[in-house]
């Protein structure tokens, strides 16, 4: 990867993460730990990845992703703002009656947003649906679903991905979140849904790991997942929930509540620090 | 008088579905039930538009919702039990709640799917598809208006829940002539001291309770409600005006399908009595399609009965 292509992820993601924590602290609600885990993926896919054009939302040829992991809206919100689909003033009414901007994802009135999601396990299978759709169409069109690695304790998101083997559905690459708390305590305490490599290769998937925060690396992992040919890849992304916050990394306490207004500021000074 | 023929709807569904194939490009998924929800004739003509999601009702109903947001039209089948009752969740927030273009088509509505027992007899759907905005929960009384409705389904933007049924019933309207409406229900028999408004196979029963009661001087208007959402407000409301009493029949609990809607309307516009023949709040079981329809009340017998109890309430 060329140092521009990198420099710029790197402010993308930084302003990615400026976007989470901006929506979150106006909101007052919101779920930041794993809106922040996944912001340097968002960036590598809507800057490097992804066909898509952000003067026509609904393009038929566009790539789709869909953020099963739903919750994590507000970073979805960041980059779509970033890469111009709305105005980033827009991100300050997050979960606002006045805003189209939804607690969780909604596909009708939010510009760039390509399926409905929030409910967990439900959007992995949408992804599914539209792989199917692609190559009926005969499109070279390809779909990225963002799926949590606690939503994988859903049982949906196991039939999904016989549905994507037995279709051989290789235009479909799932990228598992791998940070390895949910609401309740760690997923391995909770109840454990490791190991996700075994898990996918039994299910005949294509199985690459990245980490999630090296833009190195998810390139090599994306470049894997397009030259599989015959059958579904999914990225296991491992990252760090809450990254880029000192105070909310690996906190699970930082998974569904907003930062205060000192939290908000440091939190601010913490990402323009890191550029 | 010739014999009336009789079909299951769901036969009359996947009839529609191969013949449709033809002329509109869909595609059609099933949960391992091919060969009972009529799907696989519909398999057998067209097997590159048709993809089995193996027992996965949840994520074929996700999927569906996949395909629809990609600009085609998805008919997910399975039986009522679970496409309505197990995939509940997935079908409103998948489909219902970004308002999605996928056709659901629920055989084995009911508990006319006899011999199988009450885990099969699906009696809760218009229920609790009914509660989902914007979807259309379509219920037709044959062959003829199944196969009316699958085409009007395809042309029609939105989703849709069509309920279909494992029983042969009599084949009552005229296949050349007939149009489905949305929200329009259909008058079978014209009447002026009670309305008898059914929904699936109690349609063809309702206009048997009519009969009775012309018997003994009673006028009986005969109505079917295929369009179970939207409902014919209109209609409801003239019955109640013009009649002054009604009676609802249906294969499904009384609580919450064509009673339900039927009675909202009236007592929200222009209250009369309304009484409710259906499943009596409890769970289907086993038995022969005859033996349980009147074990369970779903009879003519009863419809008059209720009628008179009604007219006498005016």
């Amino acid at each position: 990867m060329d140092q521009a292509t990198l420099k710029l992820l790197k402010e993308k993601a930084a302003n990615i993460r400026l976007g989470v924590l901006e929506g979150i602290h106006a909101a007052s609600s919101g779920h930041p730990g794993g809106s922040l885990s996944i912001a340097d993926i968002l960036a590598y896919l809507y800057y490097v990845e992804m066909n898509v054009n952000p003067a026509d939302p609904r393009w038929q040829e566009r790539d789709r992703l869909v953020l099963s992991k739903g919750h994590t809206a507000p970073a979805l919100y960041a980059v779509l703002a970033e890469k111009g689909f709305f105005p980033k003033d827009e991100l300050k009414k997050l979960r606002q009656a006045d805003s189209f901007l939804q607690g969780h994802c909604e596909m009708k009135h939010t510009p760039g947003v390509d399926m409905t999601t929030g409910s967990l396990g439900l959007g992995v299978s949408a992804a599914c649906g539209m792989a199917l759709a692609a190559k009926l169409d005969k499109s070279p069109r390809r779909v990225y679903a963002i799926v949590g690695d606690g939503e994988t304790e859903e049982g949906q998101v196991w039939e999904s991905a016989m549905f994507a083997a037995h279709y051989g559905l290789d235009n479909l690459c799932f990228i598992l979140d791998l940070n390895g708390l949910q609401i309740d305590g760690k997923i391995t305490d909770v109840i454990d849904p490791t190991p996700h490599d075994k898990k996918f290769e039994a299910f005949n998937w294509n199985v690459i790991e990245a980490d999630a925060h090296d833009f190195e690396s998810l390139e090599k992992a994306f470049a894997a997942a397009r030259a599989c040919k015959g059958r579904p890849s999914v990225i296991i992304a491992h990252s760090v929930k809450g990254k880029g916050v000192s105070f909310m990394e690996n906190q699970v306490g930082w998974h569904g509540s907003a930062p205060n207004d000192e939290q908000y500021a440091q939190a601010v000074a913490e990402i323009k620090a890191s550029l | 008088m010739a014999d009336i023929i009789k079909q299951a709807t769901r036969e009359a569904y996947g009839n529609a579905l191969a013949e449709f194939g033809e002329k509109y490009d869909f595609v059609v998924l099933d949960a391992d039930l091919a060969a009972a929800t009529k799907t696989g004739t519909f398999k057998k003509k067209f097997p590159e538009r048709f993809f089995d999601c193996g027992i996965a009702e949840g994520n074929m109903m996700s999927v569906a919702a996949g395909i629809a947001a990609s600009g085609r039209i998805p008919f997910a089948s399975s039986f009522a039990m679970f496409a309505a009752g197990r995939a509940f969740e997935q079908v409103r927030n998948s489909i219902g709640y970004p308002h999605l273009n996928v056709k659901i088509g629920a055989t084995h509505a009911g508990i006319t799917v006899g011999e199988d027992g009450a885990t099969h007899q699906c009696l809760e759907d218009l229920a609790v598809m009914r509660t989902i905005p914007g979807m259309a929960v379509i219920q037709p009384m044959d062959s003829v208006e199944a196969r009316a409705v699958v085409e009007w389904a395809i042309n029609y933007y939105g989703p849709v829940y069509m309920r279909f049924g494992r029983f042969a019933c009599p084949i009552l309207l005229d296949r050349d002539s007939y149009k489905f409406e949305l929200g329009r229900n259909v008058r079978l028999r014209e009447g002026t001291d009670v309305t008898l408004i059914g929904t699936g196979l109690m349609v063809s029963v309702a206009l048997d309770a009519a009969k009775l009661l012309a018997g003994e001087g009673i006028s009986a208007r005969v109505v079917n409600a295929a369009s179970i959402k939207p409902i014919d407000e209109a209609d409801v409301i003239a019955a109640a005006a013009e009649t002054g009493a009604i009676v609802t029949a249906e294969e499904h609990n009384i609580i919450g399908g064509l009673g339900s809607a039927v009675a909202e309307v009236v007592t929200a516009n222009r209250p009369c009595p309304v009484l409710r023949v259906g499943v009596e709040d409890r769970f289907g079981k086993s038995g022969k399609v005859p033996v349980l329809l009147e074990e369970f009340g779903l009879t003519a017998a009863n419809i008059a009965d209720k009628a008179r109890k009604a007219i006498s309430m005016k």
